[in-house]
Formats: structure tokens, C-alpha cells, sequence
């Protein structure tokens, strides 16, 4: 690991203005992602911004009927909460798919968002990776790519995003709540906050650099049968394969978004409008476009057939 | 012949990295005393390391401690405090041997930074309990041969007694039924919500048996 300097951050604004002020800097809050990168040197800051110290810790309600989530509300105690539980339960058990006990006590509600994909060509350091050195080429293309994207990206990258609890807010039209530099605030509608690879996978959201995440607000419970099923190699603490996030309602409609094929959480409005036609209507316009490789095409049937799945259960 | 399976390449590389680790400890302790006059948070560059200070309670004890910025909660412990019995298997957050208590929660001590720790209170293997005075959940691991080879059994046990903890406090687990139902202590419960700590002998039965013991229900 490269040596670094540290320090707590004690308000969002000054924590967002040493960001900038210092070069290379990084904010570490639970650490599960950002030190397992950094013992790799895949992640090299010279400078650790501790934004634990900082009141986002809470689980509010919002105005309009909605909860707003602090940034640094840890995995384990968003899952566990009561109001979460009852009325947003696709988050609940999206979350609890992802890790292990020991990290979900640890990792934060922001840092799941903007955690790294597990490609292993981005792991590896003795590969090139456009991702990890900007303009070094993919390994993955061309190599084993039995995990990898298989919409949305590009000839410079097939990586994934690996967050369960993406796609689950995905769905639940989540904004993201930020605190630039200059001490401004604004709102990122979540499907706005990951970007597809294109030339540059290095940049993976649209976050300035120095903007910090202050907290994720859910809008007002939608009702509706909550289902989020993972496919994994393991039956627990394994990356999915396909995940499928999705809200049912009794007449058949609803929203649903899919996890392990592509650089965000994929979610196509239009193809949801066939939801009640089934799973072959709205797999087929959800995956339009695909390029999977001859490793991942197996993802656009398991894509069919978890959701068909879904569909089946919410029907009960 | 028979090819080495992943299994023992991967033992092969804990072997390699954990001799390596301890062989980098060994230098940063040298390195911290011959920059014991710098002030604490000096620039880092490849001969000075980035130092700083932090106290915790660990095992009911405080303990104060200058350090690599670089250090974390396991080597601060393992390498510092010289307290071993918390183990460091993969170093990656994948395997569960360096699990701890802090405030009372289960986490990954070799993920997260020594000096991040300031005020909070640690408990190790240490910690539960002693040969003479052994916390039930060392003594049915015991009773019940929940290990064999022993390397990952202090993460198991750390990780054990959280668990009957987060049962109790009603956080549901991935195979939980009904969300807003307390979940209940079942084989599938246990397993659950054991994954992250991993057992290269396969002793997950007596594992589970154990815990099952100490939470007072028949496994």
C-alpha cells in the first residue's frame, strides 16, 4: 500500500474542500472497497478525508411521505430498519444479498453506490485495463468473460458494477443528495449517477471531483409485491451472475431493473410497459441491443428466466 | 500426476503473503522509530511514512498507539499489540479469520484502518474468553470438534457470538422469510449468516452444531 496522510473531516463542506485542496485525496468512510483496492495499489491516494465523524448517520422521513437514508447509514442497519423493512422491502433484501454480515456492518449506504467493479482484469495490475490506466487497452475482451456486461458497453470496457443495493434503488426512483466544494448542494436522480463506459470507464459516475454524498432519499412508498432474486456461483457471499429487482402490482404492471449485465444498473422504462405480457415481452426490449460475448450469452436467457421467476412469485 | 488443485495454491499464496506481512511489520516498526522525533500527519514520501496517533479500548484495556497511517485494525492488533489470536487469512475482507467485535459488531478488522478507530471499543478472541475461563461459545466449539486445523476458529467464534446477537436485535438475513417477522435461529439462519467466515477443513457441521448449542436450541 502507498503511504498516505490522514485526517477526520468535521463538517461536509470542509470535507469536500480539502478533496480538492489536497492532490490525490479520497474520502474513506466504511473502507471495505477503497482498502482492499488500495493493498493492490490498484487505488493510490496520498491523502484519506475520514468522513465518519460527520452526522449522516440517520434514517429521516422527508416531507412527502419518502425516508431520506444518510450517506453514512451502513448496509446492515438500512436493511434492518423497520420502515425500510415494511414499505421499501426490494431494498432490504437487495441489501442483504450483498457480502457478508461482517461487511454490511461496515460498508456505508454512498460507498455501496460507488464501489468498483470486481472485473478481474481490473484486479489484476499486470493487465491492461482501460479502467484502472486510462488508455492501457481490456483484457477482458478477448478473455474470460463469464461475469461480464453483456449491454451498454463499449469496445473499451465490459466491466460491470457489482452493487446489489444499485439496483434496488434503481427502482425505487432514488435521488442522491451531494455537497460540492464550493459548499453547494444538489440532487442526482440515481439513474443519472453511473455512467455507461464508453471512451472513458475510468469515470464511472457523474459526481465533480470533491463532491461528497451527504444521503440517498427514497420518494414515498409505491405498495406493490417487493422481489429481488440473485443468481450466484454460491448461495451466499458471491456477486451475481443476473440479479433482478422488481416491484409488482396486482394489476400486473410495475418497474423492474436487472443487476450483472452492464456498467450500471440497467433499467429500460419502456420494456417494464410489457410487464404484463411477461417475461419474453419485457426481456426481449430490456436486452435490445445486447453484445454478449460467447462466455456471457447464457445471461440473456438467465435474464429471461429470473424474471419470469419474479413474476411467477409476485403472482404467488 | 495429479495437478495442484486451488485449494492448495491458494494455501501456497496465505503462506507466501503471510510471511510477507510479518516481514513488512517488522520493518514498519523500524521505520516508526527512526522518525520518532517527526510530529504526527508529516507528508508521506517512500522513506518517511505517514505517522499518527490513536487510542482504543481493546479487551477492556485502553491502549495508545503511534502508527503507519497504513496500519490496520489486524496488524495494529497482531503486530503492535502483539495480541495473535486474531488471524490474518486472505487480507481481503474474502475469508472472516481476522474477524473482531468493535462496539459491539462483527467487521473485518484487516478492512479498516488502525487510526480510524479513535475512542472505540475492540474485542478479540482475547477478549471473550481464556483456557480457564472460556466463553460458552469456546467451549462448544470445543465440545462439538468445530475445527480442525484451528486457523480460522477465533473469526468463527468472534463472528458466532455476533450472530446470536443480531438474531436476537431482529436483523433479518438473505434467507430470512418475512421481512417483518424476528427471524428465528435455524440451520439455514446459521448458515447464512456465517458465509463470510470460510473453513478450509470443512468443519461447518460441528460449526453450526456449536452455535446451535449456545443459542439453547437442539441443532
Amino acid at each position: 500500500m502507498k503511504s498516505f496522510t490522514y485526517e477526520k473531516a468535521d463538517s461536509p463542506a470542509a470535507a469536500a474542500s480539502a478533496a480538492v485542496r489536497t492532490s490525490n485525496a479520497k474520502f474513506i468512510a466504511g473502507g471495505t472497497n477503497l482498502l482492499d483496492l488500495m493493498k493492490l495499489e490498484i487505488e493510490t491516494p496520498s491523502h484519506l478525508i475520514d468522513v465518519n465523524g460527520l452526522a449522516f448517520d440517520k434514517i429521516e422521513p422527508t416531507p412527502d411521505g419518502g425516508l431520506r437514508v444518510g450517506a453514512l447509514v451502513r448496509n446492515t442497519t438500512l436493511a434492518a430498519d423497520a420502515r425500510i423493512r415494511r414499505d421499501y422491502g426490494l431494498l432490504s433484501r437487495a441489501l442483504l444479498a450483498g457480502a457478508s454480515g461482517q461487511l454490511r456492518n461496515k460498508a456505508t449506504t454512498a460507498g455501496n453506490l460507488l464501489q468498483r467493479t470486481r472485473c478481474p482484469y481490473f484486479y489484476d495490475t499486470n493487465q491492461p485495463c482501460n479502467k484502472r490506466a486510462p488508455g492501457s487497452g481490456c483484457a477482458a475482451i478477448g478473455g474470460v468473460t463469464r461475469q461480464h456486461a453483456v449491454i451498454g458497453s463499449s469496445d473499451t470496457c465490459i466491466a460491470t458494477h457489482p452493487s446489489d443495493m444499485a439496483i434496488a434503488m434503481r427502482v425505487l426512483d432514488a435521488t442522491v443528495q451531494t455537497v460540492r466544494p464550493d459548499g453547494t448542494t444538489r440532487d442526482i436522480p440515481i439513474a443519472d449517477l453511473h455512467r455507461l463506459p464508453g471512451d472513458t470507464p475510468q469515470i464511472e459516475t457523474t459526481l465533480a471531483p470533491g463532491e461528497l454524498i451527504t444521503s440517498v432519499t427514497l420518494p414515498k412508498p409505491v405498495g406493490g409485491t417487493h422481489i429481488y432474486r440473485k443468481v450466484r456461483d454460491r448461495a451466499s457471499y458471491a456477486f451475481a451472475l443476473v440479479s433482478v429487482g422488481a416491484i409488482v402490482q396486482r394489476d400486473g404492471t410495475g418497474r423492474v431493473a436487472v443487476g450483472g449485465i452492464a456498467h450500471k444498473p440497467w433499467r429500460v422504462e419502456a420494456a417494464e410497459a410489457e410487464l404484463p405480457r411477461g417475461a419474453k415481452a419485457v426481456s426481449t426490449r430490456l436486452l435490445d441491443g445486447a453484445k454478449p460475448t460467447q462466455d456471457n450469452a447464457f445471461k440473456l436467457a438467465l435474464v429471461e428466466r429470473t424474471l419470469a421467476a419474479v413474476l411467477a412469485e409476485a403472482k404467488g | 500426476m495429479r495437478k495442484p488443485s486451488a485449494f492448495e495454491m491458494s494455501r501456497r499464496n496465505l503462506l507466501v503473503g503471510t510471511a510477507t506481512s510479518v516481514a513488512m511489520g517488522a520493518a514498519s516498526r523500524g521505520a516508526e522509530a527512526q522518525n520518532s522525533a517527526a510530529p504526527p500527519l508529516t507528508t508521506a514520501t517512500a522513506t518517511a511514512p505517514a505517522m499518527a496517533t490513536v487510542s482504543f479500548n481493546v479487551n477492556g484495556e485502553v491502549r495508545a498507539l503511534k502508527l503507519d497511517t497504513r496500519t490496520t485494525l489486524l496488524d495494529a492488533l497482531r503486530e503492535h499489540l502483539h495480541l495473535t489470536g486474531t488471524k490474518k487469512g486472505c487480507d481481503h475482507g474474502q475469508c472472516g479469520a481476522c474477524t473482531v467485535m468493535v462496539g459491539g459488531q462483527r467487521i473485518n478488522s484487516c478492512l479498516t484502518l488502525a487510526v480510524m478507530h479513535e475512542g472505540d471499543n475492540v474485542t478479540t478472541i482475547e477478549g471473550l474468553g481464556t483456557p480457564d475461563h472460556m466463553h460458552p461459545m469456546q467451549a462448544a466449539f470445543v465440545e462439538h470438534d468445530g475445527f480442525q486445523c484451528g486457523y480460522c476458529t477465533p473469526g468463527q467464534i468472534c463472528s458466532a457470538v455476533a450472530v446470536l446477537d443480531e438474531i436476537k436485535a431482529g436483523i433479518p438475513s438473505h434467507v430470512t422469510g418475512d421481512l417483518n417477522v424476528a427471524p428465528e435461529l435455524t440451520n439455514a439462519e446459521l448458515r447464512e449468516r456465517m458465509s463470510g467466515n470460510i473453513c478450509r477443513c470443512g468443519a461447518y457441521s460441528n460449526i453450526a452444531e456449536a452455535i446451535t448449542e449456545v443459542a439453547g436450541r437442539p441443532a
